[in-house]
């Protein structure tokens, strides 16, 4: 007689907690082969509200740390991410179909994307600071700051890979962030929160929404708590809508194509140039 | 006052926590080998000059041992491994120093003299920062500004000094790693332990064979290796005396060499300092590590109007220094690493005696075993005194004063060092000026002896060639980029 | 005597404006680094005995009644009613209205010795008229207070009106006399800067205070080793000066055995050694009293104690 397997509930990841919707709804999600797999909740205005409102209180400590200590708290996400491979990977397979080896492949990709943005914490000032020669007894620099709290609409085909592509340079650089999860395939997404809220990744920096894109997005692109969207997941029938709701307290609103580079870290950053006079 | 009712008992950190073998071979090619003529020497603790193991005098055949291994590796192995997997060993690396961070913080104390509160709570903690921070950059290359897919030296060689072993190690391994190159090492021979140690966590990172090697020995062997024609590039950090040996030496055979060499530094304390801070700066400055610094605040060049006060504060401030047992957590000054070194000490401060400045230190019970030397300032120190002129290495202040800012600026640059200097001051704009006037590589405002793998490191004039951490510190290490 | 101002506002700032800026990062790092001190078997019970009789054991609630300040008083004078080896607390430390009752209470108790501090002049916020504030402090006076906790105008001082924070304390310790010691509470959550706390510091030793203190113990942060090391350099300074020693207690925060030996530390390498008794170095606190108990019986027995066996009060 072969053992009865206990099945994951999936709920939301808001404040370092697995609540569920406070509307408590769900929706049902079937696999490639049809399949039924679970209720993932299904998010409301509410659940974003209280996301932006966690993200917020997150966001002083967060960028305060120091670049080194983000960057060890990401490698230790991809330490666990990396503990838990198979259980990713089954979900991959599950729901987008296609082989062990591309499933595979995702998640490693996943997992080395968070340590090539590790790498990057304690080394972005560098690149993209600068000392200005201006021509006066002034000692002039530029440092890039952390923007603040950043709405990420994830890759809607990738359960897993667009996902961490789109946050893992948000968070790197000291910002906080509300994610709304591939509509179609949300379970790595909260799979992955659970990896999260392991690794020493303080409460209410990363909250990640289930549920539906159409009904999410509007209340992120105008939620006057929020100051910049990733869009790169978003519908272009819909991308106006939000950009038209962003422009009310001028979010920075990016689509990005490549899926890693520094620039994706930059974008969400502002450049803050100090002066000082050089005399004795 | 009666004896102090709040006398610290002993604190000792536990020695159980380290196993020292009775000797050690030399790791060459991801093994542990005998060296060729068998020759070993004791390493010390210099706190009670007991003997804690015996280390291997590495020969010229030991050296060409190593870098052929470290040739073969770079062929093989290295120079085909995409960056983002070289990265990963670093990062285990890094881990791993993590892990196993109080065994290295007792060893490094052991071998070295310095406080265990300083080797846990510095040496140990920036080493690991520094392959944390270098295993980053392995796949980052492009983006240093370095040039488009920079390209590694080959096979370096690296001889690092006795004041921080551990620390000095991963200073060299590091970037050396991240950029491509292979290594071969030296470490000083009288503290060669947490370098061997270092060996075990490259096994257990499993670092590919040959990447890392660890030759010990005295200068025959780093002259050896200097002069091995299978090394593309050389890293010294050491005496100036010897970073110009090897400045000539490669002059002749077109290595490229970057030196970190000694250092007078300069300690400038304005009127306006914040008082308190700049006296725990001037001690942190000259009495960190014993003074075997070469960044050290050697000379502290003090505002005629306020020296009165300060000096009298300074003094209050170094009776509470606490010399002795180095494996006592409350111990703030601990052995001098040899008898070499403490002779060197001695006859310096006895020339600052003869030479006329005055020599004070507080009353301190210095063990009868093991090398130590009281925490000393001499006052009426002038510039051409050889106290002001030449690196001691050791717990010794030289005291000057300054009456303009102008002439704290020139007293201070009136050296052929130029490592590092120090300015106390609440005035940011006096601050940037004297940053400005001043020629040293490394500029502490209201601090001092703070170092940060993300932070370049390395000396105007004769403290040496190249920078050591940061974007700055991986250029030395890949061609064409200086 | 040296004097060190004329009592004039204005050469009291001149004299403010003089005095050494304190660099904050080096203070944290100088305090942490003290933090860092190992302080173990002999030491640690001679540490642990100390912080007991430093201890102001403190009841300051809006629902404090007289049963619970006859239970503090109890305590106060046998802390640990198995071991009468455990010295007594410092001080008891209430509100003026109850301060007949902790007399009475602790007389009663054998505790004669044991000084009443009132905290008094509308703590914690001090706002209210001096007249008020003087009447504060006269009440517990004649209740039988014979130490007085008062607070500084922290708007006054804000807003620069050092000469008004420093002429409210003159007022106070007129009104004290020799019938008691007069601590000075700085509030130095709310004045922020360390700079703050050292000019604060001296205002209130120039006023008169014969203890400076950190807190009310109602805002937080309190006493940071940080701030307690700025008070600290302030009343070695002060005693350089004019060879008077001042007091200094450390109010809000040292919940723990191990809070309380870093203040100690503090004490030792910052002020000196000469400061390392009740009469110069006091800590405000409630909780940490059992804590301190707790360790001394591990000390003597080996093992870890627990709740049960320390008194609730």
């Amino acid at each position: 007689m072969s053992r009865i397997d206990i099945k994951k509930t999936y709920k939301l990841f808001i404040g370092g907690q697995f609540p569920r919707s406070e509307s408590g709804r769900s929706y049902e999600i079937k696999g490639a082969n049809g399949k039924f797999i679970a209720n993932p909740a299904l998010a409301s205005r509410k659940d974003l509200r209280d996301s932006v409102t966690s993200a917020k209180s997150a966001l002083s400590g967060w960028s305060s740390a120091t670049a080194f200590n983000r960057g060890q708290i990401l490698y230790r996400i991809a330490e666990i991410m990396e503990g838990r491979r198979d259980q990713f990977v089954t979900e991959i397979i599950a729901l987008e179909g296609g082989s062990a080896k591309a499933a595979n492949t995702q998640v490693e990709q996943a997992i080395d994307l968070w340590v090539w943005y590790a790498g990057w914490c304690d080394k972005i000032s560098t690149i993209a600071g600068a000392t200005n020669p201006i021509a006066g007894p002034y000692y002039n620099f530029t440092t890039p700051e952390e923007l603040g709290v950043v709405g990420i609409i994830a890759d809607q085909k990738d359960s897993l890979l667009g996902l961490v592509a789109a946050i893992a340079p948000v968070v790197a650089t000291g910002n906080t962030a509300v994610v709304i999860a591939s509509e179609k395939r949300p379970l790595p997404a909260i799979t992955l929160s659970e990896a999260l809220a392991t690794s020493d990744l303080p409460a209410g920096v990363l909250n990640i929404l289930t549920g539906k894109v159409s009904e999410l997005a509007p209340w992120l692109a105008s939620h006057m708590e929020i100051d910049g969207l990733d869009i790169s997941g978003v519908d272009p029938k819909i991308e106006s809508e939000l950009r038209i709701a962003g422009a009310e307290n001028l979010k920075r609103i990016h689509r990005f194509n490549k899926s890693q580079s520094p620039q994706r870290m930059l974008a969400f950053m502002e450049a803050k140039t100090v002066w000082h006079p050089i005399g004795v | 006052m009666d004896k102090n009712p709040f006398e610290y008992a002993p604190a000792p950190e536990s020695r159980a926590l380290v196993s020292i073998k009775a000797q050690y071979g030399l790791f060459i090619n991801g093994a542990w080998v005998e060296p060729k003529t068998k020759d070993k020497f004791s390493t010390i603790n210099p706190a009670n000059e007991e003997v804690l193991s015996k280390i291997s005098q590495a020969s010229d055949s030991d050296v060409d041992r190593a870098v052929k291994a470290a040739r073969a590796a770079y062929l093989k192995t290295w120079s085909k491994m995409p960056g983002k997997e070289r990265g990963k060993y670093l990062f285990r690396i890094a881990r791993i120093m993590q892990e196993r961070a109080r065994e290295f913080a007792v060893l490094e104390t052991l071998d070295n003299g310095k406080p265990i509160r300083e080797s846990r709570d510095v040496d140990v903690p920036l080493a690991a920062a520094h392959f944390f921070y270098h295993a980053g950059w392995a796949d980052k290359l492009d983006h240093a500004g370095l040039g488009i897919n920079p390209k590694p030296h080959g096979v370096v060689g690296q001889i690092i000094p006795w004041n921080f072993p551990l620390l000095m190690l991963a200073w060299k391994i590091a970037p050396a790693l991240a950029t491509g190159n292979t290594v071969v090492l030296k470490p000083a021979e009288t503290t060669s332990l947490t370098a061997l140690l270092f060996a075990e966590v490259c096994q257990q990172a499993e670092l590919p064979a040959g990447v890392v090697n660890i030759i010990t020995g005295d200068g025959a062997t780093g002259a050896a290796l200097v002069n091995h024609p299978g090394i593309d590039k050389i890293a010294f950090t050491g005496s100036t005396e010897v970073g110009k040996l090897i400045a000539r030496s490669i002059a002749i055979s077109g290595k490229s060499a970057t030196l970190e060499l000694g250092g007078k530094a300069a300690n400038i304390v304005f009127e306006d300092a914040p008082i308190d801070e700049a006296v725990e700066g001037i001690v942190n400055g000259i009495f960190f590590n014993q003074g075997h610094v070469c960044c050290a605040g050697s000379r502290l060049i003090v505002q005629e109007n306020i020296y009165d006060d300060l000096l009298v504060k300074l003094k209050r401030r170094m009776s509470l220094i606490r010399v002795g047992d180095p494996l006592d957590k409350n111990t703030d000054l601990g052995a001098i690493n040899s008898a070499a070194q403490l002779a060197k000490i001695k006859e310096l401060s006895a020339s600052g005696d003869t030479e006329g400045a005055f020599r004070w230190s507080p009353d301190c019970q210095l063990p009868s075993k093991g090398f130590w030397f009281a925490p000393t300032i001499f006052t009426g120190v002038t510039q051409s005194h050889r106290i002001a002129r030449e690196e001691i290495f050791g717990p010794v202040l030289s005291v000057l004063t300054f009456r303009t800012p102008q002439e704290a600026i020139e007293k201070a640059n009136n050296t052929p060092y130029g490592l590092s200097a120090g300015i106390w001051s609440e005035k940011g704009s006096r601050i940037l000026w004297a940053s400005k006037a001043l020629k040293a590589g490394v500029i502490w405002a209201n601090t001092f002896n703070k170092f940060d793998p993300a932070s370049p490191f390395g000396g105007y004039k004769e403290s040496g060639w190249g920078r050591e951490g940061g974007r700055h510190g991986l250029a030395p290490y890949l061609k064409g980029a200086k | 005597m040296v004097t060190l101002i004329d009592g004039s506002e204005a050469s009291l700032r001149k004299y403010l404006a003089a005095l050494p800026g304190v660099d904050k990062v080096g203070a944290d790092q100088r305090a942490a680094m003290l933090g860092t001190r190992s302080i173990k078997t002999t030491s640690k019970s001679w540490a642990i005995d100390m912080a007991i009789r430093m201890v102001d054991l403190t009841t300051l609630e809006g629902a404090d009644t007289a049963g619970k300040v006859r239970a503090i008083c109890a305590k106060a004078v046998h802390p640990d009613p198995t071991d009468f080896s455990v010295p007594s607390v410092g001080a008891v430390c209430v509100y003026n209205d109850l301060v007949k009752i902790a007399r009475e209470s602790l007389n009663l108790n054998g505790g004669s010795h044991i000084p009443v501090a009132a905290v008094t002049t509308a703590f914690p916020s001090g706002r209210a008229s001096l007249k008020v504030k003087i009447q504060d402090t006269q009440d517990a006076l004649n209740d039988g207070a014979t130490e007085i906790d008062m607070v500084i105008d922290r708007g006054a001082f804000l807003s620069g009106k050092f000469g008004l924070v420093f002429d409210e304390i003159i007022a106070i310790k007129e009104v004290c006399g020799n019938r008691a010691q007069l601590k000075v509470i700085l509030e130095t959550g709310e004045l922020t800067t360390y700079d703050n706390v050292r000019k604060a510091s001296f205002i209130a030793m120039l006023a008169g205070a014969d203890f400076i203190k950190t807190s009310t113990g109602k805002v937080s942060p309190a006493a940071t080793p940080p701030v307690v090391l700025v008070m600290l350099e302030a009343v070695r300074d002060y005693y350089l000066q004019t060879g008077m020693r001042i007091g200094v207690k450390a109010a809000g925060g040292i919940r723990t055995t191990k809070d309380a030996i870093k203040q100690l530390v503090l004490v030792n390498e910052v002020a000196g050694p000469e400061w390392l008794n009740p009469h110069l170095f006091r800590i405000g606190a409630s909780a940490l009293l059992n804590d301190l108990l707790m360790q001394r019986m591990k000390a003597a027995s080996g093992f870890y104690s627990g709740s049960n066996y320390v008194t609730l009060d």
